[in-house]
């Protein structure tokens, strides 16, 4: 069969990118190997770890569940545009650090984007619904305890 | 994924590759070529008219991608392999919820979870939907899955074709043909199975409105938040002026090849007042009628049993809140 090939063009963390893309290529692969935004995470490819989550158009979405060119006209926005200038990191990122939620790591992107798409909608959350927010994305080190914690830290420090 | 002869990987004398920026821009692009899915053709549908022409014309071969929460994984482990993809996702007059007259209401297939879990509505109109909702996998699943997308995969295990076919909805189906109603009790007739046929797109649902003096109740248990549910059971009771059961329904997930509605013990309660032993009666006929199929988190005994203790408490609940409504 001949590939089926699409123009598409995509706003990512605000810079416009115009590619083709194969049909087929999911959009967490085209981030990681198209535009070399390796910073979303790819685990178990259906849907079920969270490792992949991006924003797109507002809402938290698993990239490995969608295709590259479903994303033409869209806005996404990925770990590597959280932190506003580069410099400073997001609230939620000093967060985790603060709180040690993280260890090896490797969901860390997708329960970012996850919590910050969470946070825009829902600034005052009580624990219960952090962890009903957070579970769609799988962590096997931190026993998700500090992740919590460092969620209500964050919600607290962008109140205030 | 990672081959021999690949940066990272081990060459036959046990020796790691060097890793240089070059090899890892050069991985990445061999990663690329070996994408998950089979080669199919997208085609983003700019109207229904052209949608139900492809379909019409690709048949069995293609296949809509609505929310894409349960296609594509199935794509990406290459258990689906459509030649065709037809995206609907930009048809957006086909989302969203309508009245119709006092005691209905019309759900777009497009319609997203999530919308429905902000809408007031939701909750007001449909409890056994606004109660079922968070059961419904992930946030992040429910920001893209459709109700539609979800009723024509026709999951017995799923939440969302027992409730209809518990509440006695109707589903409204299109093609170049023409259209047409299916009754939810005609639509699911097999495990991922539809009376769908090929050419055929699913357009939207209409549900009976929540009456006055009735109650509804959504449970199901699950390994974990938002996995499948061993059992799910969905409930409604009407009672009447003296409060006495003038209906009841009893429907479940996940407790045969499609979603089920057991009769029996709904009318088994119909003219009593709903208590202790016709709870229990009921728990009982839901139990004996049931054909569950047994899986690696639950055999068939447990999932049994677990339908009739979630039978007798969600009736309990349902029957509750109907006497609230008094």
């Amino acid at each position: 069969m001949s590939t089926d090939t699409h123009d598409i063009t995509v706003t990512v963390n605000g810079t416009r990118y115009q590619r083709q893309v194969d049909a087929r290529m999911l959009l967490s692969d085209f981030l990681r190997h198209d535009l070399l935004l390796a910073g979303t995470h790819v685990g178990c490819e259906h849907g079920v770890c969270g490792a992949c989550t991006v924003i797109f158009d507002g809402a938290a979405v698993r990239s490995c569940l969608m295709f590259a060119a479903q994303a033409d006209g869209h806005a996404i926005t990925t770990v590597e545009g959280l932190a506003a200038d580069g410099e400073r990191l997001h609230p939620l990122q000093e967060a985790m650090r603060d709180c040690h939620g993280l260890q090896c790591g490797y969901c860390t992107p997708g329960v970012l984007m996850t919590m910050k798409a969470f946070l825009d909608e829902t600034p005052r959350p009580d624990e219960a619904q952090i962890r009903e927010a957070l579970s769609g994305n799988l962590c096997r080190c931190t026993g998700y305890q500090h992740i919590v914690e460092a969620v209500a830290l964050a919600a607290e420090r962008l109140r205030s | 994924m990672v081959a021999r002869g690949q940066p990272g990987a081990l060459t036959p004398d046990g020796d790691v590759f060097h890793t240089s920026r070059q090899a890892v821009t050069d991985f990445s692009a061999t990663l690329a070529a070996e994408m998950k899915p089979a080669p199919f053709r997208y085609v983003a549908a700019r109207s229904l008219e052209q949608a139900l022409a492809l379909k019409a014309e690709h048949g069995d071969e293609a296949r809509f991608l609505a929310g894409g929460q349960s296609l594509v994984p199935t794509m990406n482990f290459r258990l689906t392999q459509p030649a065709m993809l037809i995206d609907i996702n930009p048809l957006k007059e086909f989302a969203g919820m309508r009245r119709n007259g006092a005691d209905r209401l019309h759900i777009g297939a497009l319609t997203r979870y999530r919308s429905l879990e902000r809408d007031p509505a939701t909750a007001r109109e449909l409890p056994l939907i606004g109660e079922a909702l968070p059961h419904i996998a992930h946030p992040q699943i429910r920001n893209r899955g459709t109700i539609g997308g979800n009723l024509a995969h026709a999951d017995p295990a799923s939440e969302m074709p027992a409730i209809v076919l518990t509440l006695g909805g109707k589903l409204r189906a299109q093609s170049v043909r023409g259209e047409r109603w299916i009754e939810a009790a005609d639509f699911f007739v097999g495990a991922l199975t539809t009376a769908l046929a090929p050419d055929e797109m699913l357009m939207e649902l209409e549900l009976p409105v929540a009456q006055p003096r009735s109650g509804a109740c959504f449970m199901e248990l699950a390994r974990r938040r938002g996995d499948f549910a061993i059992i799910g059971v969905a409930c409604t009771v009407r009672l009447d002026a003296e409060g006495r059961c003038s209906e009841a329904r009893i429907g479940l997930c996940n407790a045969g090849d499609t979603p089920v509605v057991v009769a029996a013990a709904g009318d088994c309660l119909v003219g009593t007042r709903v208590e202790r032993p016709q709870i229990d009666e009921a728990a009982a006929i839901v139990q004996r009628s049931i054909e569950p199929g047994g899986n690696v988190h639950a055999s068939k005994e447990y999932q049994r049993h677990i339908a009739g203790v979630l039978t007798a408490r969600a009736l309990a609940c349902a029957n509750e809140r109907a006497g609230r409504e008094h």
